[in-house]
């Protein structure tokens, strides 16, 4: 059985933990106001809220429930639009949309609803980003989106002065959410977490599986490992992260923000909210996708897999090594990623990533980049360099940094460096751009890295004109 | 006022068509469609799916009892297909079972085995084989040759721009049941109630009376649900004719995305013509109209495009010519702005290539030659209650272009990486049915014996708020509280023969309507409040939810009036029928008077352009537009700012893909992009421009669902001027999508 509290009521079901949670909720349960758009997690139109105890506070992410496996409720609060709606009057969230004139058709408006409603319910300390980004993952094709901008802002200001050690009594009292939110952590703990089955299809949290076979998955009691193989652990020299570490649990983290000065820059262009908060390392990489973000991030930091077999031996890989021909790559019958790690940099280190895609948020990269350079008495003395979607596999661009490893940066290297790219890279042509577009771009990204980590070095005029 | 679903809406509790409580025999039904553009079909197999327990059957053309014809323009397109396959994505079966993951298992059984044929995949090969829709249209005014032979500059050019997807958030869907003796109601997801009544007692072989459409409300339509809602709606009601049973049908995207058409791709050739003063004297233009495997609306949207190939500008000789050409995509249908937007592309991209051959400011043209008061269309109608030239200046002195564009050369002058670039986008957009006996809407008001109202018109609510407006016009007519007003939704039983929710006039045809039955009420109770008061109807009025003698309070209230009407017999029912006047077109000589007036604009828009990578953001977009004097600025702000990001997607992000053998790449939003909600410009400024309002709008408030999307086009330019800021080299092309693919490639060419 499958148990867990929906808006105010505790269910118990006997479904396959396969079952998307949004075919529960709007056909076991018949709560219709969370829409069905394009069941691939692409527009948010289902999207509802997952509510996880932890020391005794309930933490709300927004999600995609037309591509999260009901299994994975098990022992949550699942919020719907109905759970969140007042008896008599409107929520502020809902208000301030009526107030700014942002909602016109109305069917993805219970969507944005939710995702305001999971923002206000973010805590404080959590907060990485505003009102706009906890809807990246909402499509409208109404409103043009300036109306809902406006009640989002209304909203933020608000929100401006929760208190923040009372944060659901507060919220109650302002009219974000009705009052049976603060029995649910009581409530919460009442719930057993039985185990959940170790056969079937492995799933972590679907954002990738569901896509693609989520008919299949439907009649399955699947094997979910979104709760194992989790955290993110510091020691004096090494950064290992679960590969069921999920990309906003990465973007949260205190000391990788400290690390990465711009993580918050570079993850905002990996999805959107809703699929940050559902979506793994371990699936992105498994995934195996050539353009997958988290795999070119991960193999400029010249990371290691930790390979666990179900008779729970580990073996170590370079994650270079992992990825082998399209979409093909080294874990064997009985095997799951169970971490990957790296070694953390000093000063005279710096890391970049960058993305071009056709729209800038929630799409697939045409190119994607990212680089690690150690610069040490003017010369690079270690350099790791990554590009997607220039060849069949996340590429590894070891020619190129080899040829770069000990040189002094200046224009004339990079534009030398650039030709030996081009000789490293295969791009094809396919939806996400020409070849010879996905050539150009990825000299420029090649060059955005300098431009970016050596502004005294390298000036974009002089480039071009090379 | 609010649109009046707001409530109901922000609470998840509207209902469409997927939320309807579906009675516990329902079936669910999915298509069965072609796995290629073009073909022959040798041999179907359905055997091995109609084994798996659940499926009840699988409808062919063979089940057909009526007509298997599906076309409204021309009798061209059928609902399932007999041998032949022209598109991929066609319908060749319905498959009914118990649940959709039943019918969608069985789908996978189906076995077809198909002689492959070459498809054509786009306009040129179309025209080089001879493969048309219907005769090419041309609209002719003054005498282009002539012309041509007296301008200082000649310039030629060719243009594309691509389809759009309509992307309605909620797919194309619909329920139908089983009444007694044979009736069907359905509950569809239509901009055209009517058209499904229609074509459903066609295909079926019973009499329209027999069939029951009704339309709650549409989350979202943009035209797609025009004439392609009506096949899903045919089909399923095919499935209860002959099981007796209720079917419901409701499109994933995927399905939806593959089998539906979409905004027509045109390829486009132009020649125009200047004097040295910048004067346009000659504009001539070639449209060819990728129309898909069949007619569908292709024609009056190839119509449109002419009305609208000279956009705001008086040209006195023009020569345009539209080929449809047929091809062996989906049929593509109807898209807000229904050809205009394609049109106007033409003649913009014209007059930019002009621009930069003569090396003058795009906008020193466009401005010289802006139309004005009793100047002519090349259809024959004369412009009056022009807007053109005070929407531009207004714009410019309202939003101090010359101080933007100063800043602009500044930005570019002192930044390499990032580029700015600005252009101003005017519009003129008729407003009516082109197709003149279109243009006639109904409305039935019922005041109930406690003063309550219900009011039925032909209109669909699809967002634009529709409803709300209906709801503004009764109640102000009838002086009453608008809580006492109710709009109900859209059913062929009250009110028929309705044209589709389509062409910007819904509002003011069904409103118009609306007006004349509430009036004709209002006199009929002002008799009886005369009555009652001992006074005569012509000094009785009512307001707040009272009578008035000459502007008094009178001690009666409204409820007390429709009591006394009860008692003395007097109907409280009324039915009213509106026609717009004036209007007539003769497509024998494609002269005449088709639109009751025009909407006139002015957009500036301003991008930066990171000449790094390509992308670029949209700064601003400001914008006089001429609602007449708008009922209700709020929501005609909302669908210019919701038209507007549209009309950019159209010319930025959303490119349709097809391969040659005429599959559809971009089949998921993964794949098709259309704005988020960081892709929308940081600024958009909408100032309504002050005018006196148009009779022939309802309320004088303009139609506004179209023309703004139009702005969009503007987007385009300001990219073009940002790369031509950075690329001296850069040769202009006028192909759309402007996408960062080929920004950059523009950049560096």
């Amino acid at each position: 059985m499958i148990q867990f509290i929906l808006n105010n009521t505790t269910v118990s079901t006997p479904e396959n933990s396969g079952m998307t949670l949004l075919d529960f909720i709007r056909e076991n349960k018949q709560l219709k106001g969370t829409k069905i758009g394009c069941r691939e997690g692409d527009c948010g139109a289902c999207t509802v809220l997952v509510g996880t105890l932890e020391n005794n506070q309930v933490t709300y992410k927004s999600i995609t429930s037309c591509i999260y496996p009901l299994g994975n409720a098990n022992g949550k609060h699942i919020v719907t639009i109905e759970g969140i709606n007042l008896t008599e009057q409107l929520t502020t969230v809902q208000h301030s949309f009526l107030e700014n004139y942002a909602t016109q058709c109305g069917f993805c408006t219970p969507g944005f609803i939710v995702s305001l409603t999971g923002y206000a319910l973010q805590q404080n300390e959590q907060s990485t980003h505003n009102c706009n980004d906890a809807v990246s993952g909402n499509i409208c094709r109404c409103t043009g989106y300036k109306s809902i901008e406006k009640a989002a802002k209304n909203i933020e200001h608000i929100l401006a002065n929760k208190d923040a050690n009372n944060q659901i009594s507060w919220l109650i009292k302002e009219g974000f959410i009705p009052d049976y939110f603060s029995e649910i952590p009581k409530k919460l703990l009442k719930i057993k977490n039985p185990i959940s089955s170790e056969e079937g299809t492995v799933v972590a949290n679907g954002t990738d599986l569901y896509v693609r076979f989520a008919d299949k998955l439907t009649d399955e009691k699947v094997h979910l490992i979104a709760d194992k193989y989790k955290g993110i652990e510091i020691t004096k020299n090494q950064c290992t992260i679960g590969a069921s570490t999920t990309v906003t649990e990465l973007l949260q983290h205190k000391y990788l923000q400290k690390l990465f000065p711009n993580l918050k820059s570079f993850l905002k262009l990996v999805s959107s909210e809703q699929i940050r908060n559902m979506g793994t390392l371990g699936g992105n990489f498994v995934n195996a996708s050539p353009i997958g973000d988290m795999s070119i991030f991960f193999l400029a930091l010249d990371s290691t897999l930790t390979i666990v077999h179900r008779d729970g031996s580990l073996r170590k890989i370079p994650f270079k090594s992992f990825h082998k021909d399209y979409k093909q790559y080294d874990l064997k019958e009985g095997e799951l990623l169970k971490s990957i790690s790296f070694n953390i940099f000093e000063d005279n280190t710096r890391f970049n990533f960058e993305k071009v895609s056709k729209r800038t948020h929630l799409d697939i990269a045409s190119v994607n980049a990212a680089c690690q350079i150690t610069i040490s008495n003017n010369k690079v003395t270690a350099i790791h360099l990554a590009m997607g979607g220039v060849a069949a596999i996340p590429k590894y661009l070891s020619k190129t940094a080899a040829f770069l490893n000990g040189k002094t940066i200046s224009e004339e290297i990079i534009f030398e460096a650039q030709k030996i790219l081009q000789e490293e890279i295969s791009p094809i042509s396919d939806v996400r751009g020409t070849s010879a577009y996905k050539r150009l771009l990825a000299r420029q990204l090649f060059y955005a890295h300098f431009l970016k980590l050596f502004p005294e070095n390298i000036e974009l005029k002089k480039l071009i004109t090379l | 006022m609010k649109n009046i679903d707001s409530y109901s809406h922000v609470r998840g509790e509207s209902l469409f068509v997927d939320d309807l409580i579906t009675r516990q025999d329902t079936l669910y039904g999915l298509v069965f469609d072609a796995p290629v553009a073009h073909g022959i079909i040798k041999q179907i197999d359905y055997s091995e799916a109609e084994s798996i327990e659940g499926v009840i059957k699988i409808f062919t053309y063979k089940d057909i009892l009526g007509e298997n014809q599906i076309g409204g323009i021309i009798p061209d397109e059928l609902l399932w297909t007999k041998n032949e396959i022209h598109f991929w994505g066609q319908p060749i079966a319905f498959i009914v079972a118990t649940s959709e993951a039943i019918a969608k298992k069985a789908r996978k059984l189906i076995r077809i085995e198909i002689e492959k044929l070459p498809a054509i995949t786009t306009a040129k090969e179309a025209k080089a084989k001879n493969s048309f829709i219907n005769a090419p249209r041309s609209f002719h005014l003054g005498d282009t040759d002539n012309a041509f032979a007296h301008c200082d500059f000649i310039i030629e050019g060719e243009t594309f721009s691509n389809g759009q997807e309509h992307l309605y958030l909620e797919t194309q869907g619909c329920y139908a049941v089983p009444m007694e003796n044979g009736n069907i109601k359905i509950t569809s997801s239509t901009q055209g109630p009517t058209s499904v009544q229609k074509i459903t007692a066609r295909v079926l072989g019973v009499p329209m009376h027999k069939i029951e459409v009704d339309v709650i409300r549409l989350g979202g339509g943009f035209g797609g649900k025009e004439d392609q809602a009506t096949p899903w709606a045919v089909m399923a009601a095919v499935a209860v004719q002959h099981l007796k049973k209720p079917v419901k049908f409701v499109l994933n995207r995927h399905d939806d995305l593959r089998m539906t058409g979409k905004r027509h791709p045109y390829e486009s050739t132009f020649k125009i013509g200047l004097t040295k003063d910048l004067k346009i004297t000659a504009f001539e233009a070639e449209f060819l109209q990728n129309s898909g495997a069949a007619a569908d609306l292709s024609p009056a949207i190839a119509e449109r495009t002419l009305f609208h190939a000279t956009n705001s500008y008086y040209i006195p000789n023009v020569k345009t010519t539209v080929l449809s050409c047929k091809t062996n995509l989906p049929p593509n249908t109807a898209f807000r702005g229904f050809g205009g937007p394609q049109g106007m592309f033409v003649i913009e991209s014209a007059i930019a290539k002009a621009a930069h051959i003569i090396g003058v400011e795009k906008e020193r043209i466009q401005e010289a030659n802006l139309l004005d008061e009793n100047d002519t269309f090349s259809y024959g109608q004369i412009a009056t209650q022009v807007e053109a030239k005070n929407t531009w200046r207004t714009a410019a002195l309202n939003f101090k272009l010359e101080k933007i564009e100063h800043e602009v050369r500044d930005f570019n002058a002192q930044n390499t990486q990032f580029k700015k670039g600005v252009s101003i986008m005017p519009i003129t957009f008729g407003i009516s049915f082109t197709n003149t006996p279109m243009n006639n809407a109904r409305a039935l008001v019922h005041i109930y014996q406690d003063g309550s109202v219900g009011v039925s018109t032909g209109a669909v609510e699809m967002g634009q708020s529709v409803n709300t407006k209906m709801l503004q016009v009764a109640y102000k007519t009838l002086g009453i509280h608008p809580s006492k007003v109710k709009l109900e939704t859209t059913n062929t039983t009250r009110v028929a023969n309705t044209s589709p929710t389509a062409a910007s006039s819904t509002a003011d045809l069904n409103g118009k309507a609306v007006l004349k039955a509430c009036e004709t009420l209002i006199s009929r109770l002002s008799e009886v409040a005369a009555n009652m008061l001992n006074t005569k109807a012509g000094e009785v009025n009512f307001k707040n939810d009272a009578v008035f003698v000459n502007n008094k309070k009178s001690p009666i209230t409204w409820e007390d009036v429709i009591a006394q009407a009860m008692l003395d017999r007097v109907a409280l029912t009324e039915n009213a029928h509106y026609t717009t006047p004036v209007i007539h077109f003769d497509k024998t000589k494609e002269k005449g008077h088709p639109f009751a007036y025009h909407v006139y604009g002015t957009a500036i828009t301003t991008t930066t352009v990171n000449c790094l990578t390509g992308t670029y953001e949209i700064d601003s977009v400001k914008i006089i537009h001429d609602f007449g004097k708008s009922m209700n600025l709020g929501i005609d702000i909302g669908q210019v700012e919701g038209a507007l990001i549209q009309g950019i997607g159209w010319m930025t992000m959303e490119e349709i893909s097809y391969n040659k053998e005429g599959k559809l790449l971009s089949n998921a939003l993964s794949t098709y992009k259309v704005p988020d909600i960081f892709s929308v410009p940081k600024t958009v400024e909408i100032a309504p421009l002050e005018t006196k309002g148009n009779d022939m709008a309802i309320l004088k408030s303009k139609a506004v669902g179209e023309p703004p999307l139009m702005y969009g086009i503007g987007a385009y330019f300001a990219i073009q001027n940002a790369v031509k800021a950075f690329n001296p080299n850069y040769e202009p092309k006028f192909h759309a999508p402007f996408t960062p693919e080929k920004v950059l490639m523009g950049l560096y060419e």
